[in-house]
Parts: structure tokens; sequence; C-alpha cells
């Protein structure tokens, strides 16, 4: 009863909407639809129903983009269903992320590879940073990594991600950049995502903490955290200006946790030209661009074979540091 | 006086019709969702945000749409637990235990009716909690570190046997069963996947709602359908509805538990690591050793069914406060709204009540509104849920196998969840057959996994120095509550059985 009433509110919805504008491309998605391969509230829920919400506000798509949840496996599930049962769906598109490109590389997706899939364009990344509590007597990323050097025990890292995922990966990254050879004796502590690992840095429970701007964005602003580092190119435009980048303090790392969609391997070429160019439209309008800056998402525009060389170089990375720290053999 | 101030402008906000309009369908809708086994609040959420988004709400409607559905589902998960013994949602499984009981024995509509006032009362204490205490109730969950959480966690764990009497080595067999199927899944502190045969679906873990409504929902089936060729059928043992509101007496014998469980479940649901299943059964089992000293609980005492609910509206509320005032959701649910907020340009954190007065205190005030709502929206429907009871099994069954499967499908959209469920199903069966309790197996997949990962952390960080778990006055206070709770009641229970046994002679 109440999936009727939902449905038939969309169609209303839906019916109002599509007279207003026609998609200019030569393919035009019939029933459009977004995964989001965990379940509803996380970073890929958000990419879905963000996209979808602000596609559909622009007049890019003139339907409503179907949003489904299929979690399971950090994404295994929704990458296998698309693999095996959705091959040739032309209206489909899956989110993805950092995590999704970790996994395939650590083989966490069993039997599965990232050239099963066709990516499409990426919508920002979110830069990793390194932070510590306001009142912590270390004031730059180089004196944490010291005291990590000297005394691996004395101090706790504290992340989203499981171990050996991307939240662990970046701090290793540093570490690594550092000098810190052995970078197993790193102590990373790995929370229930990245709220409660900020939580516990408040609560002093741990020493630092590795995680994405919009998760520390809060607390940054109420005073109650400091950002040592960030793991950008260059520092970051607007509110995030004051940040110190990690390559600034001598410490080549740089760690961007990217945002954006695959698509079915059979998906045909002119349905794959029309999403990569709706997502590419919707990333040049001023609108995404706040959207953006709300939510610490910052620039990384790449699209259709720009983007698979991109996730490509990134598997092959993430596959010789997960090797180093013994994840994989 | 601020705060006061604060809190009648967002009144001012809430209170426009089609505010009005829209906090009556979403407890409505809210109501329903709850009731059906498998969609659960957070579900509920997730299902209505595209409607919030094509009607082009603001930010404070769809708050207030969102948030009555949530407070909704939270009513009606009781529902579905009182007549059917399936708990429409994880928190509502400790209602189960005395509230089918008290359908059976003719009085579904006084246990509904109090469950009802019960949700009321906890939920109208926690959204008072949240406008006066939010900004220094984060201080509480900043108390709590692994080592804590793990203390808490122990606590819930060694209060156990309040939960089934009958037999505690079946009830420690369960729990112990639960907590193996808590181990399934990539270890987070590893990230070595454990008893997943290399099964990709099994990577993130058991979905407690598929393990709770196999349990419950398809073993009721199954046992129904051994029994069909029996009498089960052609007596229909003609279950009572009886009246329909509960005597003032019942309410107040159950007052002070309702003041109690609404306290302790607001606490667990403001600490991000608990959640209102922990609330709900930490308030049935305390209150249970309060107060039970004729051992009528599990066997239709309405105290076990004021207890619970209570306990997990109050959670539900609680979780609210770490949601806005940290941005770390403290449910599921609350991760869902979370997203909603963001996807509107709310950001969630410690300037939030600073940034965006006119959200926060609106949805306060939305939150009275659907409470009230919701209480004159569930007293006069009793009289309409309680006709379930009156369809014959037969019928009933069919229906509740069919919700099952569609509500599972629903949230997952995978077969293999389905095959998971049926197998819960056969298990629950099994069982059944045995006479071992079901609510310590969901509990321990529940809990199991956040516990053993907080006593991990709690080891990691003090470098394998296991003296760390009592290194603070809050988890000794916790330890010593745990073992008193632990110890207790294997003596006193001693003295009440030799009492028990003293009576009949003297006769």
């Amino acid at each position: 009863m109440t999936f009727k009433f939902v449905r038939t509110a969309l169609t209303v919805a839906g019916l109002s909407v599509v007279a207003s504008f026609a998609s200019a491309e030569g393919y035009t998605p019939e029933n459009p639809e977004c995964i989001a391969p965990a379940n509803p509230g996380g970073g890929w829920d958000f990419t879905c129903r963000q996209v979808g919400k602000s596609l559909q506000d622009l007049g890019l798509l003139d339907k409503t983009m179907q949003v489904v949840n299929l979690a399971g496996g950090g994404g295994g599930v929704a990458f296998a269903e698309v693999v095996n049962k959705r091959g040739d769906d032309n209206d489909l598109i899956v989110a993805a992320s950092t995590a999704t490109a970790t996994r395939l590389a650590q083989g966490a997706y069993p039997g599965n590879s990232m050239d099963q899939v066709r990516w499409l364009a990426t919508i920002g990344a979110d830069y990793g940073v390194i932070a510590v509590s306001a009142d912590s007597a270390i004031q730059t990323l180089p004196e944490l990594l010291d005291q990590i050097k000297t005394d691996p025990t004395s101090i706790s890292v504290a992340g989203g991600s499981a171990v050996g995922g991307w939240d662990h990966l970046k701090v290793l990254i540093a570490a690594n950049a550092y000098g810190i050879d052995d970078v197993r004796s790193v102590k990373y502590i790995a929370f229930d995502g990245g709220g409660e690992a900020v939580t516990q840095l408040l609560a002093g429970s741990v020493q630092a903490f590795t995680g994405d701007i919009s998760e520390a964005k809060g607390f940054v602003d109420s005073g109650d955290i400091r950002v040592i580092a960030v793991l950008s190119p260059d520092r970051l435009e607007g509110e995030f200006a004051s940040f110190p980048t990690a390559k600034e303090q001598g410490i080549e790392a740089i760690g961007a946790n990217w945002r954006g969609f695959y698509a079915p391997a059979g998906m045909s070429d002119d349905a794959y030209n029309a999403w990569v160019s709706k997502i590419a439209d919707l990333y040049a309008t001023p609108e995404w661009k706040d959207v953006m800056a709300n939510n610490g998402l910052a620039p990384l525009d790449l699209q259709g074979d720009a983007f698979q060389a991109f996730v490509s170089d990134s598997v092959s990375k993430i596959q010789t540091i997960s090797r180093e720290i013994g994840i994989i053999k | 006086m601020d705060t006061l101030a604060s809190l009648s402008d967002g009144f001012l906000i809430a209170l426009t019709w089609q505010n009005l309009l829209l906090a009556l369908l979403g407890c409505f809708l809210g109501t329903v969702m709850g009731a059906l086994p498998g969609l659960g609040p957070s579900n509920g959420v997730a299902i209505l945000i595209p409607l919030a988004f094509t009607l082009g709400l603001g930010a404070t409607p769809s708050l207030i749409l969102l948030t009555s559905v949530y407070y909704g589902a939270m009513y009606g998960g009781r529902i579905s637990s009182i007549l059917l013994n399936i708990p429409g949602d994880e928190p509502a499984m400790m209602t189960c235990l005395d509230g089918y009981p008290m359908a059976q024995k003719g009085q579904a509509g006084e246990a509904l009716s109090l469950s009802g006032i019960a949700s009321f009362v906890g939920a109208f204490l926690a959204t008072w909690g949240l406008v006066l205490l939010a900004p220094q109730l984060v201080k509480i969950a900043l108390l709590f570190g692994p080592a804590e959480y793990f203390a808490l966690f122990t606590l819930a764990f060694a209060t156990l046997g309040g939960v089934s009497s009958t037999n505690q080595a079946k009830s420690a067999f369960a729990a112990m069963l639960g907590l193996g199927l808590a181990v399934i899944g990539v270890d987070t502190q590893t990230g070595v996947p454990r008893l997943t045969f290399g099964e990709v679906h099994l990577y993130d873990g058991l979905d407690f709602l598929v393990a709770i409504v196999g349990l419950f929902a398809l073993s009721e089936v199954f046992i129904f359908l051994e029994n069909r060729h029996g009498a089960a059928d052609a007596d229909s043992k003609k279950i009572k509805i009886g009246r329909l509101t509960p005597p003032w007496s019942m309410i107040k014998s159950c007052t002070p538990t309702m003041l109690r469980t609404s306290f302790l479940g607001f606490i667990a649901g403001v600490l991000p690591g608990a959640g209102a299943s922990l609330g709900s059964f930490i308030s049935y089992s305390m209150e249970k050793r309060l107060v039970d000293k004729k051992g009528t609980f599990g066997k239709g005492d309405p105290r076990g069914v004021a207890a619970p609910e209570a306990g997990n509206n109050a959670a539900a509320g609680g979780a609210l406060v770490p949601m806005l005032a940290l941005g770390v959701p403290g449910s599921g649910t609350t991760a869902v709204l979370l997203a909603v907020l963001m996807s509107l340009n709310i950001t969630p954190g410690p300037l939030l009540f600073a940034n965006n007065p006119d959200v926060v205190w609106g949805l306060i005030a939305a939150l009275f509104i659907a409470n009230f709502m919701l209480l004159a929206l569930n007293i006069p429907m009793v009289g309409l849920f309680t006709r379930v009871l009156l369809v014959p099994p037969r019928i009933l069954m069919p229906i509740v196998a069919m919700v099952s499967f569609v509500g599972i499908y629903g949230i997952s959209g995978s077969s293999f969840d389905l095959l998971v469920m049926v197998a819960f199903g056969l298990a629950g069966w099994l069982l059944r057959k045995l006479d071992i309790p079901l609510v310590p197996i969901i509990l321990g997949t529940l809990l199991g996994n956040t516990m053993e990962n907080n006593l991990r952390r709690a080891v990691t960080i003090s470098n394998g120095d296991y003296g760390t778990l009592i290194d603070s006055p809050l988890s000794i206070t916790l330890w010593t509550i745990a073992l008193v709770g632990f110890i207790l009641p294997i003596f006193v229970g001693k003295i009440i059985k030799r009492r028990m046994r003293a009576e009949p002679t003297s006769d």
C-alpha cells in the first residue's frame, strides 16, 4: 500500500516535469536508475541522490532518477549484480569512489576486476586530511610522523574505514613518504564511519584522525580539532585555504577520495556518451559548484577515457601499498 | 528561557497547514511501515526521501515529514510484536516478550493502548531532553571510549538472564549462537573476511532484519504448517479482544516503569555506538531485575510491555542528540536523516544550533507535534488493529509469509537475502522445538560485532594491556553494575525458589 502510494506520487511528480526540458543528447534514458551499493545514509547513497536531484533540477534528466540501495560486500554485491545480470542496461549508473578502486585492487570483490565495467566520470573529490585534537601538542604533520617513527605505540590513529581501507591507506601513504619503512608499525584503529572516529579523537581515546574533509569540517569550524595536513597537491580554495598541505611540509603525499560513477560494460556507446556528457554538463554548472563547496568536495573533473585511465592507475598504486602492509600477497 | 523562546519560534515555523498535513501523513505512513515486518524506520525514511524531493519541499518541511515517519515507525513496530509475536523492527523485539502473552490472554487492546501511551511518554520525555540538554549531553557521549563501550555491552549481556527466565543454559547457548553469527563478515580490525566462504553477500555480515524476520515470522509460518492438519485451525481457540483501553490502575502501576526506562533509553540513544535496540533491551532487563518480584515478566506483565516501548522511543529521541550536535548518527535511521540534511545543504555538527536555528527548532517542534498526533492516531486505531487477531491463521499466515518476502527483498533487492531468511526460518522452527529462546540470538548478532570491535580497539590503543578496560571511573561503575546484575539474581533466585517451594507445603 505504501509502495503504491509512493509510486503514484512519483509518477505524478514525474509527469509534471516531463514537459519542461528535452535533452539534447542522442540518447535519453527511459528509466534512469542509480545503484548506491550501500545502505541509505552513506557516501555512495549521497552521490546517487544528490546527482539525481541536481540532474533533474537542472533539466539534464527529464525523469526522476530512481535510487536503488544494493548493499553488501562493500559494494561487491552491486558490482557482481551489474556484471552478471545488468550487463547491457543503458539506463543504469552506479555510484563509486576510491573505496571501490581499493577493494578491486585488493581482490575484495571475488572474481571481479575493474575492466568488467565502463567508468563514466567523476563529480569531485574529497582530499584526505590528518587532524589532531585542538589541545594536542602536535602542530605539524612532520611532528606527528616523527613521533610515530620514534615510538609507534604512542600514537593511535583513528579512521572510519576498515583496516586496509582508504582512510587507513591515506595515513600509510603519508608515513611512507616521510620515510617510515615498516608501515605496519603505524597503529590504526578502525571505527564505524568517520563521525565515530572524530568523536573518539574529541574524547581523547586516540591521538590523530585520518579521514575526509567533509567528515572533519564541522569540528574544524567549531574549533574542536586542528587539521595538520590536507593530502592535496595544492592548497584548497575558499574556507579550506587555511589547511596546510602535506606537500608544503615536505611530505610528498596525495590522497584523493574521488566520487564518481561506473556503468555496465555492455552499455551502448550512444548511452555511454550521453551519460558522460550529462555528468560533465552537471559538473560545469554553478549549482553543482555550490553543492561541492557545501560538502567539502574539491575539483576533480575526469570523464570517459581519462577517468578510465585514472582508475586503472589508482588500482595499481593501491595494489603496491597493500602488498607492503600485507593485505594482499 | 532562551531555549523556550527558540522553541516557540520553532512552533511558529512548524504550525502551518502544510507542515501539519505532512506530519499527519508521515505519522500514518510511519506507523504502517513500522508494523510491517522487514520495513523498519530506516527503510521507511529512505523510501520517502524521493517524495520529499519531488514535492520540492524546503528543508524544514522535508525534515518534518521524515522525522514523523521515524517516530511513527518506532510506534508502529510494537503492533505486530503484540498481535503476531513478530517484531516489526529491531527495537520492538523486546515488546514481543510480554506483549504477545498479553494478547493471548485476551488483553491485546490493553497491551496496544498501554504500549502506545508508553511510547508517547518515552518520546515526549526524550524530546524535552533534546530541547534542554542537547549541548550538554554531547559531553556524555565523549566520556565513552572503546573501553567504556565494551563495559556497557558486557553489562547488557550480563543482564541477559532477565530476558528468558525458563532455562539459563538455553538462553546462554542462544546468546553464544548469536555472537557466533555476528562474527561473519569482513573483520574491520584486520580487513580479513571471516566465515564468508568466499560469498560476497556475506562480506558485510548478516543483516539483522533478515535474521529477525526469518527467526520470528517465517518460523511462525512453519509451525503453523506443521500443525495445520491438527486442531489448530478448527478450534481456533477464539482469542478474545477484551477491553480496548487499559484501566487507570494499570497505567498507574506502569508509570514508575515508564519514567525509569525513558531515562535509560534516552541515554542509550545519546551514545552513538549503542542505539534503540540496546535501549529497549537494557530497559526491559533492568526493569525485570528491579520490579519483577513474582516472576510475571515474560508471561504478560503490562510493565514488560511499557518498559521496552518507553525505552526504545526515548532512545529514538536520544539518537537525535549526537546527530544534530555532533553530526554522528546514533542509529541507522539517523544516518539516513543525516544524509538528507547534507543534501539539503545543512551541515550537522557543533555549529548547527548556531547556524541553522530555524531548522533545529522547527524540527524539535515537529517532534512534539508528531508525538501528540501519534498518540491521537494510535489509541482510536487500537480497535482496528486488534481485528487482525480475528483473521483465521490459514489466511493470516500466507499474508505474513508474503509480507516477509516482499519486505526483505524490498530492502536489499537481493535474492541471496531471501535464502538467508528461509534458512533462519528453518533454524527458528528447530530452535522453537528445542525450546531455545530466540531473542538472545538476535541480541548476540546485533550487539556482538560492536562489542568485539570495541574490545579490540581498546586493547590495540593500550598496546595489548587489558588493564585499560577498568581504567576509568565510568568503566569501573559499568563493570560493577554488570557484576551485580549477573551475580545477584543467582542468589536471590535461589531464595525465591526456596520460598516458592516452601509455600505449597505450608498450605
